[in-house]
């Protein structure tokens, strides 16, 4: 029989620092922070001696200059006297504005295409493969500057409309304009307007927002609220008596008689475009720029969202549409109860990262022309302040914010609707 | 009581029916268009109207695609031709100007590459197909090949831009120390402080020594090919450049971020997730400003790169990080058991990831590999903004040239369908690529 001492109490050597496994992360953690810490020290030192030789500082002060260029396509009211900021946010906001564009257009038609390539009729499916190579294996900014060109060469001048026999005549009841230049569509006008609210004072983020746009989405939400009201006492009564109520047409009622109300009250009556001398003038004036980007984008991402549709609605095993069968429901019921629930589980978290490329493309727009925000603060501003330092910065950190926001909120659905298991 | 029912029986046949013709309208062509294209009213009207769709874009489509405007050398004489051919519509005359893709075909394709010198990149390309090839088709080449696609690396670019044959070899000749000191040094001095010391060396031959025996071989030897300025680079061949190396370097790159992403190593894996979420929260478009106009100032003062070579790194840069995450989905995506099992087999980290790990992750990512090879090939038209003359920034001066001005489909179909190719072609191989490592049974 032995007896068992203790070990040897163990000294610390140098070696141990690599051949160690309990010491040799830390030191090659430490390793790479120095690494790292020296590389962004080598840089901010080059940074700093190649501006210092240049004569330039770093300063954001630039940004409350006045800009000095004007914007043709802005939401909010914009001179070139208004500083560098205010034109950032202008850009900011279109940017904004194609993106929110682009997404509900790219996610209507790419569902349609998604879900029509599954369709048991072979033309039709093969035709929306078709769409789908075809926009997915071409580069987005071909299509960009390719439908801007097509809307340039193809469509009429606003001079064609002129004269006793115009060349080009407007569309919709004379009450759309498509041209060269971009479309003029009615815009809505109120007689007996609210007026507007005005929001952050004197700041160079201040808009004003229409109280009348205001009241109308108020009506509308107190609308759906009232419909949802409505459609809990039928569901409560269907569950009593086993006979559901017709409700379409408190429905239809509630939602349209409020809104036709408010819009009488309020004097709605819509601004036709109308020609005068070389150009048209009234109406909601959309850029070609911005139509081109639009179309553009919503296209090619609807490639992608197809793809997304699909792989979702594929990934839903046979089984679960033969049960619904089999309990006795309708193809259109098995589709809305059973499988669509399930279905947006595995499309939701790829079509938001498609919405975020979508949002990152439209940064394309600076190819086109569109005063985004890559080509207000990353385009113009930084020509004519000369600060690539700032200005890339700054545009690099509002399109991280927006990403990062994004890629949050699917977090958060991603987690909310994750399949519980064991 | 089954006797009963066989005598109610008056008759039963004791032989089997001869086996029968499926009926001719569940058969052949016609049984497949009726499940296929008329089950139904709905699905009937459905077919009725894409084939009117498809009637009535192929009718507008092939006289368009049939001109003969092949010999044009302006919009106005495209139209001469046409209203020559009698093909004069109610918008004045309609058909393709072909006359511009026969003139401006080669720019579209080299750009401003010297046109004596266009065999430099045309066997660039073809070398690449064979370089490729071992690793692309390995069950079908021989694996010895494999010793030209280690070449290739430094041919390519000396191909393309020319100049002294001893700045590749120089350049090549780093890597043989690397991997000489690597191999010799482990047994004497332990394989850490040999991979250790030959990095250093290798750096030191790269920074130091390679600058000075390149030029000392150069003036005994003088052994070089007219060199190109990055300038003169364009169209596709500049597509295809760009497309290429920041292919073949995104993925390592991403393979190390997705690895440090997973490691827990608490700051080497914050370091890649901050990288990884910078990149990708931002739009490309950015870092080749970044690379256009800040590059400069990051690096030591007098330093100055090539702007191609600044775009490639960006390229790269953006690429890898999109890489990490794919790649991250596929290490993500393997079962507890593969790590647990290579680890009780006593394999190291990196073995097990090179032995075990990584052959499984990356075949479940391939989908994802490939589909980000086609979408940075498809960014490199991003280049245009910045000034690089790539198809489509060569279309603007096509487009602005007095005899072209007005000229769209044409010029923009030619390009859009140079990348479909491309990019189709990539995502053939990926689904054979696919099928070819399918080893589980489904």
């Amino acid at each position: 029989m032995t007896t068992i001492s203790d070990p040897p109490a163990e000294s610390f050597k140098l070696s141990m620092l690599i051949y160690d496994t309990r010491y040799r992360s830390m030191t090659i953690q430490v390793v790479a922070l120095i690494g790292f810490m020296l590389l962004v020290g080598f840089l901010v030192n080059n940074t700093a001696q190649n501006l210092a030789t240049s004569g330039k500082t770093v300063s954001f002060g630039f940004l409350a200059n006045p800009a000095g260029y004007d914007i043709n396509q802005t939401l909010i009211d914009y001179n070139n006297q208004h500083s560098h900021f205010r034109a950032s946010f202008v850009g900011l906001l279109n940017t904004l504005l194609v993106a929110v564009l682009g997404c509900i257009t790219a996610t209507v038609i790419g569902v349609i295409i998604g879900v029509l390539r599954l369709s048991p009729n072979w033309l039709i499916a093969k035709l929306t493969a078709v769409y789908v190579e075809m926009f997915r294996n071409v580069p987005v900014l071909l299509w960009i500057v390719f439908s801007m060109a097509i809307l340039i060469e193809t469509l009429p001048a606003p001079r064609d409309f002129r004269g006793e026999d115009p060349a080009a005549t407007m569309n919709l009841f004379d009450s759309v304009a498509v041209t060269n230049r971009g479309v003029y569509v009615p815009e809505a006008l109120f007689s007996r307007s609210l007026g507007d609210v005005h929001l952050f004072g004197n700041s160079p983020i201040r808009f004003d927002i229409s109280l009348d746009l205001v009241l109308i989405l108020a009506v509308l939400i107190a609308s759906i609220f009232g419909i949802r009201a409505v459609r809990t006492r039928a569901d409560a009564q269907q569950e009593k008596t086993g006979v559901r109520p017709k409700t379409w047409y408190l429905t239809l009622g509630i939602l349209v008689v409020p809104l036709l109300v408010v819009l009488v009250a309020l004097g709605f009556h819509l601004g036709y475009p109308e020609l005068k001398g070389f150009n048209f003038s009234g109406g909601t004036y959309l850029r070609n720029s911005l139509i081109a980007l639009w179309l553009a984008l919503s296209l090619y991402t609807a490639a992608f969202i197809a793809e997304n549709v699909r792989a979702g609605i594929l990934a839903i095993s046979k089984g679960q549409t033969e049960a619904a069968a089999a309990l006795g429901l309708r193809s259109n019921r098995i589709m809305s109860l059973v499988i669509l629930p399930q279905a947006m589980r595995v499309i939701i978290p790829p079509l938001i990262s498609q919405y975020l490329n979508l949002t990152k493309n439209s940064s394309l727009a600076i190819a086109v022309g569109y005063m985004d925000l890559t080509g207000t603060l990353m385009g113009i501003t930084l020509n004519q302040t000369g600060k690539e330092l700032e200005t890339l910065l700054l545009g690099m950190l509002v399109y991280l914010i927006i990403s990062l926001s994004i890629s949050t909120l699917m977090n958060w659905y991603n987690n909310r609707v994750k399949l519980v298991e064991r | 009581m089954s006797d009963t029912h066989a005598e109610t029986v008056a008759f039963v046949r004791d032989t089997m029916l001869p086996q029968q013709e499926p009926p001719a309208s569940t058969v052949g062509f016609l049984g497949w268009s009726k499940t296929n294209l008329f089950t139904g009213p709905f699905n009937t009207i459905v077919t009725v109207l894409c084939s009117v769709f498809i009637v009535w874009l192929l009718w507008m489509l092939i006289p368009w695609l049939l001109s003969p405007t092949w010999n044009a050398t302006s919009l106005g004489e495209c139209r001469e031709f046409l209203v020559a051919a009698g093909r004069v519509g109610e918008h004045g005359a309609s058909g393709a100007c072909w006359g511009v893709i026969r003139e401006r075909w080669i720019q579209l394709l080299f750009g401003f590459y010297p046109a004596d010198l266009y065999w430099r990149p045309i066997l660039a390309f073809v070398l690449l197909f064979v370089a490729l090839a071992p690793v692309l088709f390995s069950d079908k080449v021989p694996g010895r090949l494999l010793m030209f696609t280690m070449i290739y690396p430094f041919l390519f670019p000396w191909l393309l831009w020319g100049g002294t044959i001893w700045s590749p070899i120089c350049a090549a000749l780093g890597f043989v120390i690397l991997f000489a000191g690597v191999k010799y040094l482990s047994g004497v001095i332990g394989q850490l402080a040999s991979i250790i010391v030959s990095v250093l060396a290798a750096a030191a031959w790269w920074l130091f020594v390679s600058g000075a025996v390149q030029d000392a071989l150069a003036s005994i030897l003088p052994l070089a090919i007219q060199s190109v300025p990055s300038r003169d680079f364009g169209g596709m061949m500049l597509s295809i450049t760009i497309g290429v190396v920041a292919i073949a370097c995104s993925l390592p790159l991403g393979i190390v971020l997705a690895l440090g992403r997973r490691s827990d190593l608490l700051i080497v894996k914050s370091l890649c997730v901050g990288f990884i979420e910078f990149i990708r929260g931002v739009p490309l478009i950015t870092l080749l400003f970044v690379a256009s106009t800040l590059l400069n100032i990051f690096m030591p003062p007098g330093t100055s790169f090539d702007i191609i070579l600044r775009v490639i790194i960006m390229a790269t840069l953006f690429a890898s990080a999109y890489m990490a995450e794919v790649i991250r989905g596929g290490l993500a995506a393997l079962p507890k058991g593969q790590y647990e099992g290579a680890d009780s087999l006593g394999l190291d980290y990196w073995q097990s990831q090179r032995l075990i790990i990584m052959p499984q992750a990356l075949k479940i990512s391939i989908p994802g590999i490939v589909s980000t090879f086609i979408g940075l090939f498809k960014d490199t038209t991003l280049v245009s903004v910045i000034g690089l003359l790539d198809p489509l920034g060569l279309t603007n001066s096509i487009r602005a040239d007095q005899a072209w001005n007005g000229i769209v489909w044409e010029l923009y179909g030619f390009i859009a369908v140079l990348f479909f190719i491309f990019c189709f072609g990539m995502s053939r191989y990926s689904m054979y690529l696919e099928n070819r490592l399918k080893t589980d049974h489904r």
